[in-house]
């Protein structure tokens, strides 16, 4: 469908763009990439009265990697981080991830900012955040607020993002030398929101075992989440094929899906252990046998 | 609500101003103010990629692009890669290994691929049909359509090999 009636802005600065934001009491929305906000003003689940373009304004389009970790500014797009080779060792976990987000043309407008405002449940880039304990800088009014990853969502394209606040940037701590990782969704096809997905990774220590492992899945509830339960499965232990199997069956039992139309109910609860067996096979590189 | 604003962009090469109410996508834009019907209009929400134009260089679905955002852009339609007299690469593969029936999603995949070579001219089958994934054909099949991207690598090789001296 054609988009609702709008007005719209392009604000030059961050301040201007939070006071118009704020002036408006909510009829307001900002937008960058749109790759989100577009479908849902096309299928009218969405009609502000104001779209706020903050895609160019200045400084939040960097990929900053140091000691504190790897900091993306808002504006980033999925083809910004596909193309920075330097996160293929920064930060293999999140290239590994990115690479799955939608399409192509996609690719060369959707933001970081903007996946993370608009929260899918199925979306990478909130998933990763969330297994990586980022921590996602919020401007609004009052200044500036540092809001862990983990408290970020709050269902269904809902977040903790007031109105009249936006999200500057994303930091995830950083990546330790020999960690071992692997992400795996599944979509019907490629590009589409995945049914599930998971993202997994562990630090080995001098014995051999796990240490700090994280475990996150997206697309299988209401919002991204941590699997604790396999997580402290995990912890203190070495890798083999029994404690997979096991692992599996926790995770099965940890996520509690809804049946839609791209999918029941069971069949995400099977696939969450599914994936989580290949992802922990392949981080660990262990050989899986096939169940007769 | 339906005050109208004025872009500034380049299409095609050639500098244009269209006068449109904000809410009007680069699509709609380019078909109705600028009578570039080329591209087309299919799903309108993103999902599939017949609208894709190319802006400063980079293949974006059109529908999900408001006009607005274009100011000062530089735009590229699939009018731009060639005419019924001077068919580009593409087109010219594309009529050779019939890499379309009723031509509904072609022009979406011509700039896809316009996009891709022009800066990956040495992508594999592999990278093609993972681009190419992002547009829906459901008439000709995607075996035609990846051969002739594959056969229009030589010419955009040749592009930037001239390029480099």
């Amino acid at each position: 469908m054609k988009l609702p009636p709008l007005d719209y802005i392009r604000p030059v600065t961050l301040a201007e763009a939070i006071a118009i934001l704020a002036a408006h009491g909510g009829d307001a929305k900002a937008i960058a990439g749109g790759q989100s906000l577009m479908p849902l003003l096309a299928f009218r689940l969405a009609a502000p009265e104001l779209l706020v373009d903050i895609g160019r304004l200045p400084g939040l389009r960097h990929i900053d990697i140091s000691v504190e970790g790897v900091d993306l500014g808002a504006l980033v797009t999925w083809r910004d981080i596909e193309r920075d080779a330097r996160l293929t060792y920064a930060h293999p976990l999140l290239a590994a991830a990115i690479a799955h987000v939608a399409h192509y043309q996609i690719r060369n407008r959707g933001t970081v900012g903007g996946s993370l405002a608009h929260a899918d449940p199925a979306a990478e880039m909130p998933g990763i955040a969330i297994t990586c304990d980022a921590l996602i800088t919020v401007v609004g009014p009052n200044g500036t607020r540092m809001v862990p990853a983990n408290e970020f969502c709050l269902g269904g394209l809902s977040t903790v993002l007031e109105f009249d606040e936006l999200v500057t940037n994303v930091r995830l701590p950083p990546w330790k030398q020999n960690r071992r990782w692997a992400f795996e969704e599944f979509a019907r096809r490629r590009g589409d929101f995945a049914l599930a997905g998971v993202a997994a990774f562990y630090d080995i220590d001098q014995n051999g075992t796990m240490r700090d492992p994280h475990v996150g899945v997206i697309g299988v509830g209401d919002r991204p989440m941590r699997l604790s339960v396999v997580e402290n499965l995990l912890e203190g232990k070495s890798l083999d094929a029994g404690l997979i199997l096991q692992a599996a069956a926790l995770a099965r039992d940890a996520v509690d899906p809804t049946d839609d139309i791209h999918a029941e109910a069971a069949y995400r609860r099977d696939m969450v252990g599914v994936l989580l067996e290949r992802v922990l096979a392949r981080a660990g590189n262990i050989v899986l046998m096939e169940a007769a | 609500m339906t005050r109208t604003v004025a872009v500034h962009l380049t299409v095609n090469g050639a500098a244009a101003t269209i006068s449109v109410e904000p809410r009007t996508t680069l699509t709609d834009a380019l078909r109705n103010e600028l009578r570039l019907t080329g591209t087309h209009l299919g799903c309108e929400h993103g999902v599939c990629g017949a609208c894709t134009v190319i802006v400063d260089g980079a293949a974006v679905r059109s529908c999900l692009m408001l006009a607005v955002q274009a100011e000062g852009r530089d735009v590229r339609t699939v009018e731009s890669l060639g005419d019924a007299a001077h068919l580009g690469p593409l087109q010219l593969a594309f009529r050779k290994h019939h890499a379309l029936q009723c031509g509904f999603c072609t022009p979406g995949i011509l700039t896809t691929a316009h996009a891709l070579l022009s800066e990956e001219p040495d992508a594999d089958e592999d990278r093609i049909r993972d681009v190419i994934s992002g547009n829906l054909c459901r008439c000709t099949g995607y075996i035609p359509i990846v051969a002739a991207i594959m056969e229009a690598r030589s010419a955009y090789l040749g592009v930037q090999a001239e390029a480099a001296q």
